[in-house]
């Protein structure tokens, strides 16, 4: 019904797609699988009308079309539900689904979203407001919507994440009904079992190309191979450290915070341990870093340790809208880093600054203000902000945009700086990072800890099961 | 920023709002010239008029020093004239007291200070509304105003009623010996010149030089990245409210202690309003505010004369600062986007 040929996507250098080709057939569904970063939403957004692509054609019943803006591909039925729901919730569920239609009759409509509700076994209530809705609701009604609106081709991005076990049956019930119904499906998702269960068939990408397509039945090796890099079954980490005192501590842990939160997280972080910290973005990577450093308090259970403001760093993976202040200049951020007088003079940190311009290579002047350096010079800045005696680093994403001479230096860089009574903790969608530069790898699926191991222990295959939540023995 | 660009932008925005001004009296039939004249004559020409100009500078400055606190905390201070009423209630507390056998400059002092605790008061309440409440600071302060223009009614014909009947017009006036010292031919109390200058001079040193300002600038600027630098905006927002409604209860003291010398209904005369005008026209800076505030003071004196020497209302010296604020914002915002442009 719908194809894609030679699809291709470059955001000024970076190659985001490389002649991606893929068809998506009525009474079908195709999975898209693949790590993060290898291509995935670049392709829904051109195929939503969202982006242009750079290369590449479409063909709809195949005939050739273009897709430029969202409204383009509404009128060929294309519709897409978001990973987070793009609703109204201040209003109810009826005028929520009456959002888009020209029959603005409240009695049709009612009547047509309760048919809907049957027809799929959904149960919602149309004078509730939306805000009272679980994610995995507001997922049901978004879906009705795109029903209503006519949709032909139905994409759904990681529709399975952030809801319950029972409304994730609904919602697989009712996309078989849909795809008997001759919908063609496209479902993009990180989750092996998800596709198995599911899908006719499946495109993996893999760095913005094609690494392989199956057709059902699946072989999975092969699956998680092609998801993969393949390298060296079981590398030596690059670093050694040797684990000492218990530096913090969480115990039972629970919180509510992002798409899966925390459940009942316990573990225990010693000094000398370079901890990685993987899983699929959101599965509690972030909200056990922004937990420790103390940016979020946990619903219940205790964290213990390091408690001290000026013992702990934290870089997000967003330096400039949570880690800096874009507006200030990098001198001002040294003396705010740094406890000084309260004058401050022309001469203040100055000293400081210029060392730290020099020894981190930022290409800036004290006075450049922040918003006008480049990714590598941001997080470089970011580091030479960590005062000397910082015990715990936490770390989102160290190396998100830098190339590989400047992510080889940051992490020359932290190792140098870690002593005997500290310890980096950092998050990372890849896997090659947390391979080479930790000691110890906590994985993370659904707000839980999932596998917990010694680098030296573990293996690529490993890792990627634990993350696709093939895995789920606690070692 | 380069000093050529400061000011082609001042040129900028003169030339917009002149033009704008002169176009629409032209419509009207009324020679801008005129006007010009006019306005010139009933401000600076003469020592009377210009003493009338600095009456109104005091407090304006007063408000904007205030303003410049809490924007620079990002906060939007919509509340400075129920802090200026607050302000001008506290100074009255303090100023009718009787026998308290105090010299009168030291009651006259204990005022000002009880003026800017009253203000900062009610700077915290709609700070605290904020960081507690989660209610929006415009709105938190926008209803404080009606509050402390209700209080004030209320003191007014009630407790604080003049001795025989209440009135309008406001309280009795205070004993002579409690009014601030004014010598021959001026109409301003030199102290409260000195003060507001003092004042300004703070604020300067505080926002631009101190920690504490830097500080307040980083958590307006972000306050999730200043969490990471040991800053609690909340903190630091509920104390530039603070600061910001302190200032602007300072500036009612000064209007009821020097100018009115008892408390009126309209005690803080729109001042906390135009205060947001001078500041956004200063482009949120320290230090063009005393400039802008000197301007907007001479427009607001000159306009008395219009309508004596022109048949034109008074309102129009409204109508040049809202050109003027008005082309101030279209400069900052084109200026702003052609360097985003790049």
């Amino acid at each position: 019904m719908i194809e894609l040929a030679d699809i291709s996507k470059n955001f000024g250098k970076v190659q985001a797609l490389h002649k991606v080709s893929l068809k998506v057939h009525n009474s079908s569904i195709h999975g898209i699988i693949g790590e993060n970063g290898a291509g995935k939403s670049t392709l829904m957004k051109i195929l939503t009308g969202f982006i242009s692509k750079s290369g590449g054609d479409f063909f709809f019943h195949s005939e050739s079309i273009d897709l430029h803006s969202p409204k383009d591909a509404r009128k060929i039925g294309i519709g897409m539900l978001y990973q987070e729901p793009l609703d109204f919730p201040q209003l109810s569920v009826l005028d929520n689904f009456m959002v888009g239609t020209a029959d603005f009759s409240p009695v049709n409509q009612r009547a047509a979203l309760s048919r809907l509700c049957t027809n799929f076994g959904f149960n919602l209530n149309p004078e509730s407001k939306v805000e009272e809705l679980t994610v995995g609701e507001r997922q049901q009604l978004e879906l009705m919507r795109l029903i209503r609106d006519g949709a032909k081709i139905l994409i759904l991005d990681e529709p399975t994440s952030g809801i319950s076990e029972k409304q994730q049956e609904l919602l697989f019930g009712a996309l078989r009904r849909l795809r008997n119904d001759g919908v063609a499906i496209l479902l993009v998702s990180h989750k092996l079992e998800e596709i198995e269960l599911l899908c006719d068939e499946v495109t993996v990408l893999r760095h913005g190309k094609m690494a392989g397509y199956q057709k059902r039945p699946f072989d999975r090796e092969e699956m998680l191979h092609t998801m993969f890099d393949t390298l060296p079954v079981s590398q030596p980490p690059a670093v050694k450290h040797i684990a000492g005192d218990p530096l913090l501590n969480f115990h039972k842990v629970t919180s509510h915070v992002g798409r899966s939160g925390l459940n009942s997280v316990s573990t225990t972080i010693r000094s000398g341990e370079v901890v990685g910290l993987a899983g699929v973005d959101g599965s509690g990577q972030s909200v056990f870093l922004r937990s420790a450093f103390g940016l979020l308090q946990p619903e219940s259970g205790r964290i213990s340790g390091c408690r001290e403001v000026t013992t702990r760093a934290f870089i997000p993976a967003d330096r400039l809208t949570e880690g800096l202040i874009p507006g200030l200049t990098i001198r001002e951020h040294h003396i705010l880093s740094k406890k000084s007088g309260p004058i401050i003079t022309s001469k203040s940190g100055l000293e400081k600054t210029r060392d730290a311009i020099k020894t981190y290579s930022i290409r800036g002047t004290s006075e450049t203000e922040v918003e006008n350096l480049s990714g590598g010079n941001l997080q470089r800045l970011l580091l030479s902000l960590i005062p000397a005696d910082i015990q715990l680093i936490l770390m989102e994403s160290p190396t998100r945009g830098l190339d590989v001479q400047s992510a080889a230096w940051t992490w020359k860089h932290l190792h140098a700086r870690l002593k005997a009574e500290g310890a980096i903790i950092f998050a990372s969608p890849d896997f090659e990072e947390i391979m080479e530069q930790s000691t110890r790898i906590l994985v993370f699926y659904n707000g839980s800890i999932t596998l917990d191991t010694p680098t030296k222990a573990t293996n690529y295959q490993q890792l990627s099961r634990a993350v696709t939540g093939e895995d789920n023995q606690q070692q | 920023m380069s000093i050529i660009l400061q000011m082609r932008r001042i040129v900028m925005i003169s030339v917009l709002a002149l033009s704008a001004v002169s176009l629409l009296l032209m419509l009207l039939g009324i020679s801008p010239l005129t006007i010009g004249i006019t306005l010139a004559k009933g401000s600076i020409f003469s020592w009377l008029k210009f003493n009338h100009v600095l009456s109104v500078w005091i407090p304006l400055l007063l408000c904007s020093c205030g303003l410049l606190f809490t924007f620079r905390a990002g906060l939007w201070n919509i509340g400075v004239e129920g802090q200026v009423i607050c302000g001008a209630i506290g100074a009255t507390l303090v100023l009718r007291l009787d026998n308290t056998g105090l010299p009168p400059a030291a009651l006259l002092s204990l005022a000002l200070f009880s003026s800017f605790l009253a203000g900062g008061l009610w700077g915290a309440s709609a700070g605290l509304l904020k960081t507690r409440g989660g209610v929006n600071e415009i709105f938190g302060g926008l209803g404080l105003n009606f509050v402390a223009q209700g209080a004030v009614l209320w003191l007014i014909l009630g407790p604080w009623k003049r001795a025989g009947m209440a009135s309008m017009s406001g309280t009795d006036l205070f004993p002579r010996e409690l009014w601030m010292w004014v010598p021959q031919g001026w109409r301003v109390a030199p102290a409260a010149i000195v003060l507001v200058i003092i004042i300004f001079l703070l604020t300067s040193l505080i926002l631009n030089a101190s920690q504490f300002g830097l500080k307040i600038k980083a958590a307006g600027f972000n306050p999730q990245a200043s969490r990471l630098f040991g800053i609690r905006p909340n903190l630091i927002c509920f104390m530039a409210m603070i600061i910001g409604g302190g200032l602007a209860g300072l500036a009612g003291g000064v209007q009821v202690s020097c100018v009115y010398h008892r408390l009126i209904p309209s005690i803080s005369s729109g001042y906390g309003y135009l205060a947001l005008l001078v500041v956004m026209l200063a482009g949120y800076k320290v230090a063009p505010v005393p400039i802008i505030c000197l301007l907007f003071a001479c427009l607001a004196a000159g306009s008395i004369q219009l309508p004596i020497t022109l048949q034109v209302d008074s309102s129009l010296s409204g109508v040049i600062q809202g050109a003027l604020v008005l082309s101030g914002l279209l400069v900052y915002g084109l200026q702003q986007g052609k360097r985003r442009g790049h």
